[in-house]
């Protein structure tokens, strides 16, 4: 197992502050100045492997830490706490020199195509830059048929390639940049939902595209999306985030046949089904509590209908049984 | 290859702007005349104001050929040293347009780079660097150059300050300006490093520098272009100002500013032409700018579509 595991994630934190200066931070409580120190919580002690090949989904609502998790593993933002291994090397607190070879094997696809190409710069120059700055030694000619191989590979035609990203359609550009990403060979892609900004049919032809890249060139993929039906098409495994913590981890097979966290039963049942009466619906009472006080205890509690007085005060742990993990109490005691 | 630029310039929205924005193009054309005649002033010019031989004493204050006693030498007539008034204001904008222009160049090599930093590392670096710049504003540009001009002055002596006064000039004038720049192009560069192309061009791993000059830099050149403008007719006025309270080019190399000077002494004695006619070009010149930069604005601006 550990030999097959291409990243590591291990105990997560991220906070981002929200009082930044000093004169921000003071506050007059009870008639005294206080300091207060506020962050929003955006991960909490995440524990995720990404197995060689596989592509790991990792679905939750917005603002439950997936695309911070996302940075954090492309070493855009730094952890609070916790550590990111690659092939366990750890690469979390790597200078800039030193993570040059990784930035190769690791590479990233955005969420909007309008803005992810640089609006001054033609796809050539896109797609040249990341090449001959990993290959420094190639020659003018190797790299331009790099260019033509990596355009060709995603559907796009290498003639237009001297015309600026305005020019192309949103899945023209999300193409172009998926070709950014595949230009310098990468083995590990972290997809930051790459077709929520797309029409329903261009999705699935990019959907394909990414498949199609999986299977030629090897790849492993972190898939942020927040489409069930998505997950369940292109997902090997699947990760289920909230509030920053992961609730879940299953097979995509497992997860949609039996999922077992609470909160994953919800969410499985608000996918909406042909005859299906209202009462199957899962309905949770409240909102997302804020991430910037987080709930004592498991940060589901106040919303689950199997919370106990256990639930409010201990943090549940990520347990593994057989191929499943699952962060509850209550599958933990066996009561649900 | 040029043509084909040329080419993709005529069907541009920009030239479609311009060709039917009238104020445009009456000030570009007069733009254009400016810097063509007071750059080949050398060759035009009738007299070489520079060249004492060539001035006679006699011949000052003669009144512009249309008015009674002209003479059919002097075009504009003459100032209180015998020198031709039309020579003189040619070589007097080209040194005017010179300082502005170069005075501009230092102000946006300081402020651009200062502005890119403090936007795109952020934090302390960020804080430090606008306080400066706030610091920097807090003083006025004319203020700063009239004790740094004059200090100079009582220190090194008149003469050495005649040779080096152009320099001093755009020296000043450069430096006391630049928060302009700075704020702009840091604002802007907020606005981009937002933007997800940055965090692709880091994730490719390349260095800070060289994302802020090369990706960051080119997407925030619109409102450089445009505070770029306004701020040469700035400079101009800066220059002429300093130059007015004699503080700026020597007599024997007038600007625009010390030629209205030096005329100012005379206007009371009928001798008005030596200083309305200078002080009219340079209204003129300063006026075409800010029409220019005005133009640029709402062209470079989508959000400012005309009707």
């Amino acid at each position: 197992m550990a030999g097959n595991r291409l990243i590591k994630v291990d105990n997560l934190y991220k906070e981002f502050p929200i009082h930044k200066g000093f004169l921000d931070q003071l506050v007059i409580e009870k008639g005294r100045f206080v300091r207060k120190h506020e962050s929003v919580k955006a991960l909490s002690g995440v524990k995720l492997e990404v197995l060689k090949g596989e592509s790991l989904c990792v679905v939750g609502e917005s603002g439950c830490g997936k695309s911070t998790l996302a940075r954090v593993v492309m070493g855009l933002i730094r952890p609070t706490q916790g550590e990111v291994l690659y092939q366990d090397q750890r690469i979390d607190n790597m200078g800039f020199n030193e993570l040059l070879p990784y930035r190769k094997k690791m590479q990233m696809i955005f969420q909007n195509p309008y803005a992810s190409l640089n609006p001054r710069m033609t796809v050539r120059q896109t797609l040249e830059e990341p090449i001959s700055f990993h290959n420094p030694r190639l020659s003018e000619a190797e790299v331009n048929e790099r260019v033509v191989g990596v355009t060709e590979s995603v559907g796009v035609d290498p003639a237009w390639s001297d015309r600026y990203p305005h020019e192309f359609s949103g899945g023209q550009r999300q193409r172009i940049s998926i070709a950014r990403a595949l230009a310098v060979d990468p083995e590990f892609i972290v997809a930051d939902e790459p077709i929520s900004a797309l029409d329903v049919s261009i999705q699935a032809q990019v959907l394909n595209l990414l498949m199609n890249a999986r299977e030629q060139r090897a790849l492993t993929y972190l898939f942020i999306t927040h489409d069930l039906a998505v997950v369940e098409h292109f997902g090997s495994r699947v990760a289920v985030m909230y509030l920053g913590t992961l609730c879940e981890l299953a097979p995509t097979k497992k997860l949609f046949a039996t999922p077992r966290h609470p909160y994953t039963q919800a969410l499985l049942s608000a996918i909406p089904k042909l005859n299906q009466s209202s009462s199957d619906y899962i309905k949770l009472k409240g909102e997302v509590p804020t991430p910037v006080n987080l709930p004592s205890g498991c940060v589901f509690h106040g919303r689950c209908v199997h919370a106990n007085e256990r639930c409010k005060q201990e943090i549940p742990e990520l347990k593994t049984y057989n191929d499943i993990s699952v962060a509850c109490h209550a599958v933990e005691e066996k009561r649900i | 290859m040029v043509a084909a630029k040329w080419n993709q310039f005529l069907d541009s929205g920009f030239y479609h702007d311009f060709s039917r924005d009238k104020t445009a193009i009456i000030s570009f054309f007069i733009l254009c005349v400016y810097v063509v005649f007071c750059f080949s002033a050398p060759l035009i010019a009738p007299f070489d104001p520079y060249d004492p031989t060539g001035i006679d004493i006699m011949d000052s204050e003669i009144p512009p050929v249309w008015l009674e006693g002209g003479d059919s030498r002097f075009l504009l007539g003459t100032d209180a040293q015998g020198r031709d008034l039309l020579s003189t204001i040619l070589y007097g904008t080209r040194i005017s347009m010179t300082i502005g222009i170069c005075a501009v160049l230092l102000q946006a090599f300081l402020g651009i780079s200062i502005g890119l930093i403090a936007g795109y590392r952020g934090g302390r670096i960020d804080n430090f660097l606008m306080r400066i710049a706030d610091i920097q504003l807090s003083f006025s540009t004319l203020m700063v150059a009239i004790i740094f001009l004059a200090v100079f002055q009582a220190l090194f002596g008149t003469e050495l300050y005649e040779r080096l006064a152009i320099l001093m000039l755009i020296l000043v004038i450069g430096v006391a300006e630049w928060p302009q720049y700075a704020r702009t192009v840091r604002a802007s560069v907020l606005a981009e490093k937002k933007k997800e192309y940055v965090d692709a061009v880091r994730v490719i791993g390349l260095r800070a520098p060289r994302i802020m000059f090369r990706h960051i830099l080119p997407n925030t050149l619109s409102p450089i272009l445009v505070i770029s403008t306004v701020q040469v007719a700035n400079a101009i006025v800066s220059e002429a100002a300093l130059s007015f309270l004699g503080l700026g080019m020597p007599v024997t190399k007038p600007s625009l500013g010390s030629l209205i000077n030096s005329g100012f002494e005379f206007i009371f004695s009928g001798s008005w032409w030596i200083t309305i006619i200078p002080g009219i070009v340079l209204v003129i010149l300063v006026l075409v700018m800010n029409l220019l930069g005005d133009f640029l604005r709402d062209v470079l601006n989508p959000k400012l579509y005309k009707n």
